[in-house]
């Protein structure tokens, strides 16, 4: 059970949360320039590192706001936190 | 009732004071407070508690604590009854009834027994290979199977304990309070921390509570107890370590109490603890020695031969053979001795023992037997005697055997750090061949075990590390006695004695089964444990898992790093599915939602289905009526004449800003441009996979204000999903999402008279359809309520949905049945819109269905782009053999398919059979007068005219495909 720090409540247990998978993948602007393997390849494939993972979580039974979160896969150690729309930190730990 | 002839004198932390009746399969005995079941069978001398789980061995009380593999019980019976309990941590109270389990009539006269003398039959993987026979020989094997292999009784009703949650947080949990334990608490709680000390025994000491010195853990528990930042959990075993240093521990509040449990305490109570960091004091379990019949009752660890004499005052035995491979037993023996039990010898595996307590048992000149093993016993139901014989340097036998007689074996293989916990962690173990144990070695979470479970084996080491990790100090490692390389299974004499070399004593696994799945090939410790079921038992090979991983390893030539243990899991010990479930029973299991008129339907007889978490009306039978005719009758007066319906549960989110019109374009798959104040329209929502996700109108407030409906099922996931857009893809969009689900109450009304009588209830609003056509929605007042009226229809006829506040609710609902109105339910609805050939999002979809599987492309806007446009673009989604929704006629109008029954195109062969779809609706339709379906099958209407099959249990049904818009296909009513 993780111990997540919400950017606007703080640090709150799991089961508030619903994970939203790996973060950073846009929606491409113009769809219809994208191949179907390309286009499965947005909606479908992730990268599934084993460490250090970017991804997004919902604080849905909190203030509902979406965020991110870089989690290691392998310790589950929360490495950073920040807003949507927010660069991912550069010098993470 | 018996004496207590085993019991001493004097000693011991029980009360003599208060003796305690109870019986064990069906006979009477007493013990006193302060006893286990365990301690007070030994007391009266019962030795032999049960069968084991596969040869029905004979078999009697291991251990004195949560390791024990044997003592299983049952206590009570009925819904209360309590399986596989461990007699060795079974508190006794006055009245406790407890049975054997795994023997029948009962341990003494098993009938089963004969499986022993079958034992050559049922090698390792016996039940593995036996699964992987054909189908046709399972059958005869299963009854037998499972009527031999059962473990306990399942309760036969509701639980009728209670039980409780509690969370908790703290500085520093320490789990368990042995001396390690103990200085950690003291020493963090002295640091100003908040503590928590959990211990699965009651009371805290550990170790200590079976020492000889017994009695200087009782200054630092009121130390603690004086405390106010340190809380002491007893009775309250750490069973899980999870992510984030979350822990979950089980506290026994009242079970030691049986029937005299007070009334307002829970059973038990399920601890969920967020801890900043955890010191694991959580001792170490002693290991068997492998030797042949070392099951023998009468056998048993020397340590808990030594809990037993210290802490309850009971002789295990009036002459002992110790047999041991390091020098922890010898404490044992100088015990026993000191009580007065006879030492007949103690067996030292190595040549030599050099400890101080191997100095203190020559002094008191017990006869030591170095280099020797105990290889067999004899006796039937209790150990007679043990079989000694010198072992050569390299561990073969040597020399003749001599038979000691001795009513009790006092074993010792050493000791296996309890690094459970410390795994569960996420912490990954060492092998330490000095001390032939797995080790803690590096956790990712601030977790730090401390004494015995780090290898500490003496009371000042496991003090002073205590104390450091309580502390948060760094620790000096502890010195180190070295074990000797002796071999972990002791040869036996015969072949029938190699096969009886207990390794798992609750799955009957030897050595022999260890032996031969290695050369099986099993050579992984995870494939071997599954193979033989090593550890698989309720206790969870806590005293078996290492001596067997030892001999896979030394049957493989390897060493046992490189065998490695396989992975502990949580739980450490079995918890109640009542205790995780906590308060969450009965009706607070989940909560549930009622519309404002729910007190109406019940009234009124409604029959509720539940949707979601609500409750809605079904269907309103009158006096006699089947459901069917009930049904019907709510159909016939919404075709005849007007039905109203509470459609509250329909989820409603309000859509407001600049951007909302945008926002709807990409959420939905049609445009929104158009749509006017005053003007609804029907939405098709889908995933970015072009998979239907719901369904709903929306109506057009003002410029920048939408009204937006959902099914009731799928209120909330529309609601997260459209948020999930607007925060993650589009923060440039100013849009803002309200749900007004629970503000506003809907009521259906519906019926070729609907618009008489609307017009009746209202003075400002003109229902005429020349002013009021279809898909537009008008404000006023309806019954004098301030409402919104929606002309949008489910049903194929002229309906109105009216929407008030949800406090005006039942007073709308009391004008409207002022009239000739027939209030239907949600099944009614289900067929009206069957007829008309309408989906219902979650029956005629199901995350694999597409609009073009509806035929609903007309619904595709191609001029703009939408969430899931691109993937109905591919290929494969307009293959015309995809799944397609079609309309079934059964060729007798009188059957009713069952809903997903699966359609053959060919009458069944009794070969394996192709699926071509299957039925997602079917009803007995009043209006039509015969039944019909809904259905996806390959190739949908391309089929039609065409047959199908539907093979049901009995028979198969044949059924016409066609056009799913069975009623009024043209909308000629719902337009007029
Ligand atoms: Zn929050």
């Amino acid at each position: 059970m993780l111990l997540i720090p919400c950017p606007w409540c703080g640090e709150r247990d799991e089961s508030e949360f619903a994970c939203g998978g790996e973060a950073h993948i846009a929606r491409p602007p113009d769809p219809d320039a994208l191949n179907d393997a390309e286009w499965a390849d947005y909606l479908f494939m992730r990268t599934n590192p084993k460490g250090s993972q970017r991804e997004r979580w919902c604080h849905t039974h909190g203030c509902g706001r979406w965020f991110n979160v870089e989690r290691d896969t392998v310790t589950h150690r929360i490495l950073s936190v920040y807003r949507m729309g927010e660069p991912p930190p550069k010098d993470a730990p | 009732m018996t004496a207590q002839p085993h019991r001493l004198p004097e000693g011991g932390a029980i009360d003599r004071s208060r003796p305690l009746g109870f019986s064990f399969n069906g006979r009477r005995y007493t013990g006193f407070a302060g006893d286990t079941l365990a301690s007070a069978l030994l007391a009266n001398g019962v030795h032999l508690v049960g069968r084991s789980f596969k040869y029905h061995r004979p078999r009697g009380i291991l251990s004195a604590g949560t390791e024990e593999p044997n003592a299983i019980v049952q206590l009570g019976s009925g819904a209360s009854g309590l399986p596989n309990l461990k007699a060795t941590r079974v508190e006794l109270y006055e009245g406790l009834a407890a049975r054997s389990v795994n023997c029948w009539p009962g341990p003494w006269f098993d009938l089963a027994a004969v499986n022993g003398f079958a034992h050559r039959l049922i090698p390792a993987g016996f039940y593995y290979k036996t699964f992987m026979w054909p189908h046709r020989g399972w059958h005869l094997y299963e009854p037998f199977i499972r009527r031999m292999a059962g473990l306990g009784r399942a309760p036969d009703g509701p639980d009728p304990d209670r039980y409780e949650r509690m969370n908790a947080h703290c500085d520093v949990l320490v789990v368990g309070a042995g001396p390690a334990g103990l200085a950690a608490a003291e020493a963090a709680g002295r640091s100003g921390a908040r503590v928590i000390l959990a211990d699965e025994d009651c009371p805290p000491g550990g170790m200590l509570l079976g020492s000889a010195d017994a009695g200087g853990h009782g200054e630092a528990t009121a130390g603690l107890e004086a405390m106010d930042n340190v809380r002491v959990l007893t009775r309250t075993v750490v069973t899980g370590y999870y992510d984030h240093n979350f822990l979950i521990a089980l506290e026994r509040v009242t079970d030691h109490l049986g029937p005299a449990a007070p009334a307002h305490l829970p059973r038990q109570r399920l601890w969920r603890i967020r801890a900043g960091r955890v010191v694991l004091a959580t001792g170490a379990l002693e290991r068997p020695l492998v030797f042949a019949n070392n099951d023998r009752p009468g056998t048993m660890l020397a340590g808990a031969a030594r809990a037993y004499v210290n802490r309850f005052a009971v002789l295990p035995g009036r002459r002992a053979v110790v047999v041991t491979d390091n020098d922890s037993a010898y404490a044992a023996a100088l015990d026993l001795h000191r009580h007065g039990v006879e030492i007949a010898a103690i067996v030292d595996l190595r040549p030599d023992g050099d400890g101080t307590q191997c100095a203190e048992a020559r002094e008191a000149g017990l006869n030591i037997l170095s280099g020797h093993a105990v290889i067999d016993t004899a006796g039937r139901r209790r150990v007679r005697a043990a079989r000694v014989a010198r072992l050569n340097d390299d561990g073969s036998l040597a020399g003749t055997v001599s038979a000691l007689p001795c009513d009790l074996i006092a074993m010792s293989g050493g000791w296996s750090p309890a690094v459970h916990l410390f795994s569960q962690s996420g912490g990954t173990l060492r092998y330490d061949a000095a001390l032939r144990a797995f080790l803690p070695d590096v956790s990712p979470q601030a977790a730090r075990c401390a004494g015995a479970s780090n290898g500490a084996f003496d009371t000042a080491s496991c003090i002073a590390e205590g104390h450091a990790a309580g502390a948060g100090e760094p620790g000096a490692p502890g010195p180190v006695q070295p074990a000797a390389p002796v071999s972990w299974a002791v040869p036996a004499r015969s072949r029938a004695g190699e096969a009886r070399r207990f390794v798992d004593f609750q799955n009957d696994v030897t050595a022999a089964d260890i032996e031969l799945a290695a050369r099986e090939g099993y050579e992984s410790v995870e494939h071997l444990k599954r193979y033989t079921t090593l550890g698989m038992g309720t206790d969870q090979g806590k005293t078996g898992n290492v001596p067997g991983l030892a001999i896979l390893a030394g049957t493989l030539g390897l060493s046992i790093p490189e065998v490695g243990t396989t992975t502990f899991r949580p739980p450490y010990e079995p918890v109640a599915f009542g205790a995780i479930a906590g308060r969450d029973v009965g009706p607070l299991a989940d909560p549930v939602r009622r519309t404002p008129l729910h007190a109406w339907h019940e009234e009124n007889g409604a029959v509720f289905e539940d949707v979601g978490q609500w409750k809605r009306p079904f269907y309103y039978p009158q006096e006699g009526e089947t459901k069917d005719e009930a049904v019907a009758r709510e159909c016939l007066a919404v075709r005849n004449a007007a039905g109203i319906m509470d459609a509250s549960t329909l989820g409603k989110i309000l859509v407001c800003g600049p951007d909302a019109r945008e926002f709807l374009n990409r959420v939905y798959t049609n445009a929104w441009d158009g749509l006017a104040p005053g003007r609804c329209r029907y939405g098709l929502m889908l995933g970015e996979d072009g998979m239907v996700l719901d369904d709903g109108v929306t109506a057009c407030l003002s410029e920048n204000r939408f009204l937006t409906t959902t099914t009731t099922g799928n209120a909330a996931r529309v609601f997260a999903w459209l948020e999930e857009w607007l925060q993650t893809e589009w923060p440039d969009l100013e849009v803002y999402l309200t749900s007004l689900t629970e503000q506003f109450a809907t009521v259906a009304l519906a019926g070729p008279d609907s618009r008489k009588l609307l017009g009746a209830l209202t003075d400002d609003i003109d229902p005429a359809p020349d002013v009021f056509p279809f898909m537009a929605w008008r404000e006023g007042r309806v019954a004098g309520l301030p409402a919104r009226v929606f002309r949008i229809s489910y049903t194929g006829e002229v309906s109105y949905e009216i929407v008030v506040s949800a406090g005006d609710a039942t007073d709308l609902w009391a004008a409207l049945m002022t009239h000739e109105v027939t209030p239907f339910g949600t099944e009614a609805m289900h067929v009206l819109r069957a007829e008309k050939g309408y989906l219902m999002i979650g029956q005629e979809t199901d995350g694999t269905v597409t609009p073009l599987d509806l035929d609903m492309g007309w619904m595709l806007n191609k001029k703009k782009d939408f969430i899931g446009r691109r993937s109905l673009a591919r290929s494969a989604m307009r293959d015309p053999m995809r799944k397609r929704l079609v309309g079934l006629r059964t060729e007798d109008p009188a059957t009713v398919l069952p809903e997903g029954a699966q359609i053959l195109a060919e009458p069944p062969s009794g070969a394996p059979e192709t699926m071509i779809g299957h039925v997602t609706s079917s009803y007995r339709s009043a209006t039509l007068g015969r039944s019909i379906a809904l259905a996806l099958v390959k190739g949908g209407r391309d089929r039609a005219p065409g047959t199908v099959h539907v093979p049901l249990d009995d028979r198969t049904v044949r059924a016409e495909i066609c056009d799913p818009k069975f009623y009024d296909p043209e909308g000629e009513r719902l337009n007029g």
